[in-house]
């Protein structure tokens, strides 16, 4: 410490300061453990910061929209500026509503980055999560973190839904209904759920406050507690990094926090704000004024819930109708608790997923080099499918539109979803897996015999040879390291017995794990450049040994 | 060459003068027509024998161009439904949007270019008109859009949103049959709509909703089409959906474009 007073002295204001936040709250500490923080270079590990920021915007925006938006179903006259509304009656939360877009000075602008930033931070997260999906990134040890991800998409779609509800207008009081009838579709608890969430019968003078204290408090403040357990759990773990020379599951190859991604995700902040300021300046998003207030008789055409929400909409119109069944006294109605069911299943298999993978893998190591989607080719076709399931209940929530658009039948574009969302996954899954395990076999070739030149040489015996080109290490180094597994076998535990667990954990193995395209080994690039004309060196040798550490004592069961 | 020449040689008459002969002679034409059909139609006799000469044109263009699915009076056949008593309203509604004469069956009939002039039109409403009571064409006082635009909102909400959209943006119903966007859709064929029922909509006649009301709905879908949406491009009005492929393909395809440029070496 005397040092730093001895330093202060030269340094002036700036370092004065710094002095004196160090002495009193350790800020070089702290600063040394976040500011040398390394993070590699990435597009794609930019889409969650793009969800982060999205939210930023949304803190500012709604702080902007609480200080006019009055959450009260009390029914007024309403006499703004808004000529074919003038005279009607409608809820107070409504008229504020059109208050706002009309006559709030900038109000409009602000509702709308507020909606678009709302559509936008569950897209970035959705595709973080995919990102994170597809590389492997969910496993040990952030596997936690994943269920923390998970749980921002969740209350993302809660928030999303909450806000959405706000304005008491016709589109968002149908979408409660929506769930109001959901909520009744329930049996035993339907009904009284469904009183005591509006305070009475639907749709009652409650649910927008209710809403309102929802989404303003509990739901933010949920957000805003996961956003820094994930953003901490970033730091304990270190960040991921795409495989390449020198990377590896011990290290982490990249710029530090300090100065370099500061400036550069600040700069990115001011970027996606900027996007949305534009997108919100430009392009109209929910015009509440054409909706008119709620009143639980007109449902207008194209009614459907924010994209988020669509899978659940979409699960909705496409489960079969006609699927009650009156048993002990209360009604089944499965056309409402089959989609339910779906969408939450859908959801948990999402949060599930990397302890279902780790246990069948039975890995584990710690994973900080990330895979080629590619390398692991039953999880990039388990996520096809998910994708293409879940897209099918998301196309399910635009059938009219896509009828109407495409000059189709409402009906035969119900039906075609429905067989989509069966037998699309299906087909997603084997074709995934196929074009995988190809990409592997050319990665495989190339890795072995280079690139093809086109340059055709004629020897001096008369045989014609065309000339494959080395990779330089860079190449080598992607196409060779990645770490194979082979299928378990169900092994006796120790009574000896072969128990039904073990059994279906090597089913799920093999399933996983029997078609397979072994890495490239050392011995089998030293054989193929040996064939090959000594122009092949030793550069490309030298990375491929340190690559192929593992699958070399692999080799034996990659060669049956 | 020949043009440069002529200049050079000093020309009797200026370059200009054969696109001025020919601007003069466009505009007394075009304008003399205008103002002959103009004549026309400020002098159109409203007489009986008028009235006989329109019907008996109508007969003429229904002959060649309805009687085959319709019948030679109108009275139809297995392909298509009898008019009589449709009245010249739907006449006028069909013919006018171009739905009738329909040229492909399917299930339901499409606008299309409008396949006669504002005359023959008149005269087949008033043929068909002939052939039995039935609504009338309204009038311009019925379809003038100074009504009250709040109540017909609300009006067009209860009774119309359900195929229509709440701002006309139209809907699908079942089978491939929908309800059009009332975007572009004209004051008298909104209101001749309402009266007939055209093809799968219900008929709104004036016990249901009074001239009045029609009025109002009118002059409401007259403020939404005339008022484009204060909040920017609407993206065709087609709610939620729209705004999530935007947000999917636009939004965030710019965002990730700059993510690229972002993550890419410097060089």
């Amino acid at each position: 410490m005397s040092t730093a007073v001895n330093t202060q002295k030269k340094g002036g204001f700036l370092a004065g300061t710094a002095n004196y936040l160090d002495e009193r709250v350790g800020v070089a500490g702290i600063l040394k453990e976040f500011g040398r923080k390394i993070f590699p270079d990435h597009w794609s590990f930019m889409l969650g910061e793009v969800a982060l920021y999205s939210f930023f915007v949304l803190l500012l925006s709604g702080t902007f929209l609480t200080f006019f938006f009055q959450p009260a179903m009390t029914p007024v006259i309403y006499d703004g500026v808004y000529g074919p509304l003038k005279g009607a009656e409608m809820s107070i939360a409504y008229a504020s509503t059109l208050d706002i877009s009309f006559e709030v000075r900038g109000g409009l602008l602000m509702r709308q980055v507020h909606h678009w930033a709302a559509l936008l931070f569950v897209a970035a997260a959705g595709l973080h999560m995919l990102r994170v999906f597809f590389t492997g990134a969910f496993r040990k040890p952030r596997e936690i973190n994943w269920v923390v991800g998970f749980m921002l998409f969740v209350l993302g779609m809660a928030a999303g839904f909450t806000g959405y509800s706000l304005p008491d207008d016709l589109l968002s009081g149908n979408g409660l209904r929506i769930i109001d009838g959901m909520i009744k579709g329930l049996p035993v608890i339907g009904a009284y759920t469904s009183s005591l969430l509006f305070g009475g019968e639907f749709p009652g003078e409650q649910i927008v406050a209710r809403l309102y204290g929802l989404h303003i408090l509990l739901v933010p403040a949920l957000i805003l507690i996961f956003i820094v357990i994930h953003l901490f759990m970033v730091v304990i773990h270190k960040h991921t990094h795409y495989s390449g020379p020198g990377r590896k599951d011990s290290n982490v190859v990249g710029y530090p926090l300090m100065p370099v991604y500061v400036a550069k995700a600040g700069g990115f902040f001011f970027i996606v704000f900027g996007v949305i300021m534009l997108v919100a300046a430009t392009f109209t998003i929910n015009p509440v004024w054409n909706y008119g207030g709620y009143d639980p008789s007109p449902v207008s055409a194209g009614t459907q819930p924010d994209w988020y929400i669509g899978f659940l909409d979409g699960a909705l119109r496409l489960a079969p109708s006609h699927l009650e069944v009156h048993a002990g006294g209360v009604t089944w109605a499965w056309n409402i608790l089959l989609p339910m069911i779906v969408g939450v299943g859908f959801l948990a298999v999402v949060a599930l997923y990397p302890f279902l993978e780790a246990w069948v893998t039975g890995d584990k190591r710690e994973h900080h080099v990330l895979d080629r989607p590619r390398n692991a080719p039953t999880r990039t076709a388990i996520g096809a499918a998910g994708v293409t399931f879940y897209a099918a209940l998301w196309a399910g929530a635009s059938t009219d539109l896509i009828a109407t658009n495409f000059l189709l039948s409402l009906n035969n574009v119900l039906n075609a979803i429905q067989i989509i969302l069966i037998v699309g996954p299906i087909i997603a899954y084997i074709i995934t897996k196929r074009v995988c395990l190809s990409l592997q076999r050319k990665d495989r070739e190339i890795a072995l015999h280079g690139r093809e030149s086109g340059r055709i040489i004629r020897m001096p015996h008369g045989e014609y040879i065309e000339v494959h080109e080395p990779l330089d290490a860079f190449e080598q180094y992607k196409l060779v390291d990645f770490k194979d597994y082979q299928p378990t076998l169900a092994r006796p535990n120790a009574q000896g017995k072969i128990t039904l667990r073990a059994r279906l954990r090597a089913g799920l193995s093999r399933f996983y794990f029997e078609d397979r395209i072994a890495p490239v080994s050392q011995g089998e690039l030293d054989a193929a450049h040996h064939d090959h004309a000594p122009a092949v060196t030793e550069a490309p040798k030298k990375k491929a040994v340190t690559a192929a550490k593992k699958p070399v004592a692999k080799k034996p069961a990659a060669k049956k | 060459m020949a043009f440069m020449k002529r200049n050079l040689n000093g020309s009797r008459r200026h370059p200009m003068a054969a696109i001025l002969v020919i601007a003069a002679g466009l505009a007394v034409s075009g304008g003399g027509y205008a103002a002959a059909t103009a004549a026309v139609e400020s002098t159109k006799p409203v007489t009986a024998a008028a009235d006989a000469a329109q019907v008996d044109l109508g007969h003429k263009l229904f002959l060649a161009n309805c009687a085959s699915c319709h019948g030679k009076n109108g009275e139809g056949s297995a392909n298509a439904p009898s008019l009589i008593g449709v009245g010249a309203a739907a006449a006028e509604f069909q013919v006018d949007t171009g739905r009738m004469p329909g040229q492909a069956s399917g299930p339901q009939l499409m606008v299309k270019p409008v396949q006669f002039t504002g005359e023959e039109i008149d005269a087949i409403a008033a043929y068909v008109g002939s052939l039995g009571p039935g609504p009338a064409i309204p009038t311009d006082a019925q379809i003038a859009a100074n009504g009250n635009a709040t109540r017909g909102g609300e009006l067009f909400r209860i009774n119309c949103a359900m195929c229509h959209n709440a701002v006309g943006a139209g809907g699908a119903l079942t089978q491939g049959k929908y309800a059009p966007a009332l975007t572009h859709t004209k004051a008298d064929h909104i209101y001749e709509a309402m009266l007939t029922g055209p093809q799968n909509m219900p008929v709104f006649n004036d016990a249901n909703l009074t001239p009045t009301d029609k009025k109002d709905i009118i002059t409401y879908l007259t403020y939404v089409q005339n008022n484009p949406s204060a909040g920017g491009y609407e993206l065709g009005n087609l709610g939620p959906v729209v705004e999530g492929l935007f947000i999917w393909i636009f939004v965030l395809g710019l965002i990730i474009t700059i993510t690229i440029w972002l993550g890419a070496k410097s060089n």
